[in-house]
This record gives structure tokens, sequence and C-alpha cells, in this order.
């Protein structure tokens, strides 16, 4: 039985210019412990996505049209709010892109760090900073005793980062939501941030997804991945299958134009174009524009996400007819 | 015999930290760029490598004299501009222009594509007025970018399309040198590959000298010609890109490349 089990997730933003399809049926589980990727360029709907999952999405504008996420018996998108309240930030819990805005400047570390034991458990101040201390030692700040009463400008991008995990982790959850948390730091301090995840996530045996746009950080990190495109998922495999058997001209495109793996001295390959509008209804399969193996029928013909012969799933209609 | 079109020499800046409140006391210094001597040669790309803190970009904002330097000079082209008057280092960013990491700020907001691009033109008095319009066009087309849109804002446009703004914006003087601080970091990597291309075509169409800064080396190696590697405000290591990526000497330089996401399933 799967820890959290999305199905048929529909999330649209209705604007004055249209209604922008940003999560356009995604189905997807977790299973306990697993580390699960969801990798996307900007605007195809992974951030948008887990936003939906503990009711962070602003309505309006934002509205889920239709689906359910089972977690414990509980549908998360259906449920009242002290119910989504209780579970988001003690079972379920989420990091953010960039921890300044996600940290509030006003207040010292240790009171942002213990707010969540307050809120869930009923614990008094002492018990509540010791944990705290624990957790900050745990996410590898030096000297925590004197740090935990620091305001966030006195830390740097990736310590920051390392304060808003150990806020996300002090109260165990059973889920962790890493929106892209390493895209804003220096590639030194992203590698640290990853190895401290994978650690914790032992330690903890918890279950993470990870988003992010950037394919070579999932290879390190994930079991699984979901690829996805304008708001659908295009691709779901083992994260090795993913990388040596991609089944979606997306995921190959991604892969490729990934600049460590390039060669010095040519080119390095791009996905021409750009993600569709997702204010206009799609004919066809989204990514044809910018496919360089479209086929007519790929113009007119709405793909399914389907498993190819028992294995992975794609949603490319030439892939699962054998065509590529 | 050539010279070098950018040579820097001993160059430092420092910045006081001080504290007290009424009377401000001097209690330390941030060594930021702390002696940096280097030659750069005409027609090449080379990449600038450091971590958020290395001194990187304030190097970058003293060769554009937008920080003072502390010490040291920074000639370009011949011309000594640490110690130029204010009127010839307006001169001198005609030949000299910048690119800057965060498409969302570096473009103003409330000015159209078209305003953004015919201001540096206006400015300097690149072309005739009545020229102004037909200039930004071609300065959109070079980048990439279809002149129809020149009526937009910024908010209208994605994060690789704003960057693209900021390049046609860079170009529009005619530089001969272009510094670019991490022009790439803030986007997708799909996107990035885009804008290195582009950045990498116009250098070679238009015979640019360019000063790439980023913190990840993976990108730098396709761009640059030499790589030099920055740690605590002093180079720390120096030579051709391809070995520096491949056989580096300074333990920096080798912690830098090993925190390369890699994709490896061989284990």
């Amino acid at each position: 039985m799967p820890l959290l089990e999305v199905t048929d997730l529909r999330t649209s933003f209705h604007t004055r210019s249209g209604i922008l399809r940003a999560v356009d049926g995604v189905s997807f589980s977790l299973e306990k412990g697993e580390t699960l990727g969801i990798v996307g360029e900007s605007g195809s709907g992974k951030t948008v996505t887990c936003y939906s999952l503990l009711g962070l999405v602003p309505t309006p504008p934002g509205r889920i049209e239709s689906g359910t996420a089972m977690f414990d018996g509980t549908d998360l998108l259906h449920c009242p709010p002290a119910r989504l309240r209780d579970i988001r930030g003690r079972r379920i819990a989420m990091i953010f892109q960039d921890p300044m805005t996600s940290l509030n400047p006003y207040l010292r570390i240790s009171e942002q760090l213990i707010e969540p034991l307050f809120i869930h458990e009923d614990i008094s101040k002492a018990d509540a900073l010791a944990r705290g201390l624990a957790m900050l030692e745990a996410v590898g700040i030096q000297d925590a005793a004197r740090r935990l009463h620091s305001y966030p400008h006195e830390f740097s991008g990736g310590m920051r980062q390392r304060v808003m995990i150990a806020m996300a982790l002090v109260t165990r959850p059973e889920i962790l939501i890493a929106d892209e948390p390493t895209t804003a730091l220096d590639v030194t301090v992203q590698a640290q941030i990853l190895e401290l995840l994978k650690k914790l996530q032992r330690d903890l045996g918890m279950a993470v997804i990870f988003v992010t746009h950037d394919l070579a950080v999932i290879s390190g990190l994930c079991d699984r991945v979901l690829v996805m495109y304008a708001g659908r998922i295009v691709e779901t495999a083992a994260t090795r299958t993913l990388f040596q058997a991609p089944r979606h001209p997306y995921t190959r495109a991604l892969q490729r134009s990934i600049p460590s793996l390039q060669p010095k001295g040519r080119e390095l390959h791009t996905i021409p174009g750009m993600p569709p509008d997702l204010s206009q209804p799609v004919a066809g399969c989204a990514f044809a524009p910018r496919c360089e193996q479209a086929a007519g029928h790929c113009r007119t013909t709405d793909p399914r996400l389907a498993a190819v012969n028992n294995g992975p799933a794609t949603a490319c209609l030439r892939v699962q007819n054998s065509e590529i | 015999m050539s010279f070098p079109i950018l040579q820097l020499k001993d160059v430092a800046t420092h910045f006081p930290i001080e504290s007290g409140w009424l009377r401000k006391r001097r209690t330390g210094t941030v060594r930021a760029v702390d002696g940096v001597t280097l030659d750069v040669e005409r027609g090449e790309v080379l990449g600038l490598v450091g971590e958020s803190g290395s001194g990187k970009s304030t190097l970058a904002r003293t060769i554009m004299q937008l920080v003072p330097a502390t010490a040291g000079t920074v000639v370009l082209e011949g011309r000594n501009l640490t110690a130029a008057s204010a009127a010839e280092i307006k001169a001198a960013r005609r030949g000299l222009q910048m690119v800057f990491q965060d498409p969302f700020a570096s473009l103003n907001p409330r000015l159209t594509v078209y305003a953004a691009l015919a201001e540096p033109l206006l400015v300097h008095g690149v072309v005739p007025r009545d020229r102004v319009p037909a200039r930004v066009a071609a300065l959109m087309e070079q980048v990439g970018l279809a002149p129809r849109l020149m009526r937009k804002y910024p908010h209208e446009f994605s994060g690789g399309q704003r960057q693209r703004i900021a390049i046609a914006r860079a170009l529009a003087v005619e530089p001969r040198v272009i510094i670019a601080d991490e022009p790439v970091s803030a986007l997708d990597v799909s996107i990035q590959a885009q804008i290195l291309n582009l950045l990498a075509g116009l250098v070679r169409k238009m015979n640019l000298t360019m000063i790439f800064i980023a913190h990840d080396l993976a990108v730098v190696k396709h761009i640059s010609d030499r790589i030099a590697v920055m740690y605590q405000g002093k180079i720390v290591e120096l030579g051709p890109a391809l070995d520096i990526m491949e056989r580096p000497s300074h333990p920096y330089t080798r912690a830098l490349i090993s925190a390369i996401p890699r994709v490896d399933f061989s284990a």
C-alpha cells in the first residue's frame, strides 16, 4: 500500500488572459522510504503539483479542478482544513528553493525552528529547544548552540538551506517534499546539501519527493523519476532505466543537453523553442512542436501515459507503437 | 606582438567592516579581491570560476569601475581605468560591457525591450536617432528574439529570453569586451545550453573578448579558452580549459570538479 497515492490531479489558474492548465492529469504513487524525482523545465507543473498536495496553491486564482491525493486514509485535496494543517508540517514537510524568502528575517532561527514543534506537539520550550538544537547539529551547522540564536541574514545561502531542512525535519515527517532546494546554490554547496539529504533520509526512514530541472542531480539521488512537460507526466521509470534507455523524445533531449556530459569543442545540444502557452488548448502532443521525431499523428492525437511491454511508462505515441 | 586587451595588475578591492552607532569604528576588512594579476588576450573567452564569496563578482565590478579598486591597476586597451576620470570611464564603457546574473533584476521593469535597448544607443550616440528602431530590431535578431516583441515589458518574457535581452543590451554599444557574471546560473539546464551557444556564436562572429564568470565548471568548460579559478580573493589556478578540467593541480580546483553532479551507473 503506497504511502501517498495521487490520482488524476488537475490544477488550473483562472486568470484574466485565460485558464492556465498548470497540472493536467497527474497520477503517481510514493512508497515508504522511496526517493521520487520529478524533473521538468520551468512551467512544467512540477512545483504546482507539490503545492496542490499541501494546500499551498493560492485559490483564487488557482483551483484544484479534480483528482485525489490519498495519504493514510485522508484525501489531502478534499479534507477539512484542520486535518490538512495537522498533516502539513508534521507528517508531510516541504523545503523550498530560496531559503532567504522562506525564512522569516525578523525572527531568530531558534524561534522558527521550534515553531513546528509548538504547533504540532504538546512540548515545553526547553524540550523544543533541545530538539531544535539536535536537528541543527544533525544538518551540519557548526557551533550550533551559538548559531541557534542567530538571524537568517547571518548565515550563508547553503547554511540557510540547512536550517530550512532542520525546520522541515524537526517533527520527523514521513514525507519530505524538496522543491528545487539546491538550484539557488553553488555547485559545491549543492553537492553537500544532496549528501545531507541522502543521509537524513536514511537516518529518518522518510520518503522524499525531489523536484528539479536538473537531470544530473536526479541521477545521484532518486530511485524513480517522473518527467513532466506542459503539466503532464511524459515518462516514468526507475532512475537507471531512465538514463540508460529513455523512452520519450523529451527525456532524451533533456539528457543530451546536460553540459557536463558533452565534450568541449562542439555546440551544445539544445531543445529548440520553448514550452507551450498553458492557457491555450493543445492539439495532440504538447511536445510535438519541439520534437525532432514528431510525425503527423503526433499533432492530432492526444497521447496517454502507458507502460510499454510491462516496463516503465511513456506518453509518446510513436514509442508506444514501436515506431521509434 | 600584440598586447593583451585587458591587463589587471595586483588588483585589490577591500571593504571596511564598521561597527557602532554614532561613532563608527573600523573593526576589520573584507578582502574581497586580494591581489589579482591577469592578462586577457584579444578574442579569448576567459572563464572565471569560484564559489560565492570567492571575489569573482567583485572583481568583475572592479574591472567595470562600478566599485573602486583599493589597489592595483586595470588597463583596458592601453588606458588605465583605475586612474581615469568619470568622463573617461564613460567613454571606456563603449568598449566594455557587462551581463548580469539575475535576468529579473537587471532589466528595468518599467522599460519596454525597445526602451531598454535604445537607451545605450542614445546615451553613447552609437547611431543617429532615426536609425535607432532599425538597430534595436537588428540587435534583437542577433540574440534570437523576434523584433515584433520589442514593445513588451520584461515580465512578459521567460528567464532565458530576458537574458537574451540583457545580452542584446550589452552588445548595443559594440563593445570589444564583455564580462558575463553568471549569465546562465539562474536558468534551467536546458535553457543554459541555448544561451551558452548564443554567447559562443556571438564571440566568434563579432570577434569579442569575454570574461565568463560562473560557479559551475561544467558550464565554463564549454565556452572558455582558458579558465582562472578564484578562491578567497586570489587566483589559485590558471590555464587552458581542457588542461584545467583534465589535469587540475590545485586542490580547490579538484574540489570544484568533483562537485559536478555525475551521471554514473557503473556502481
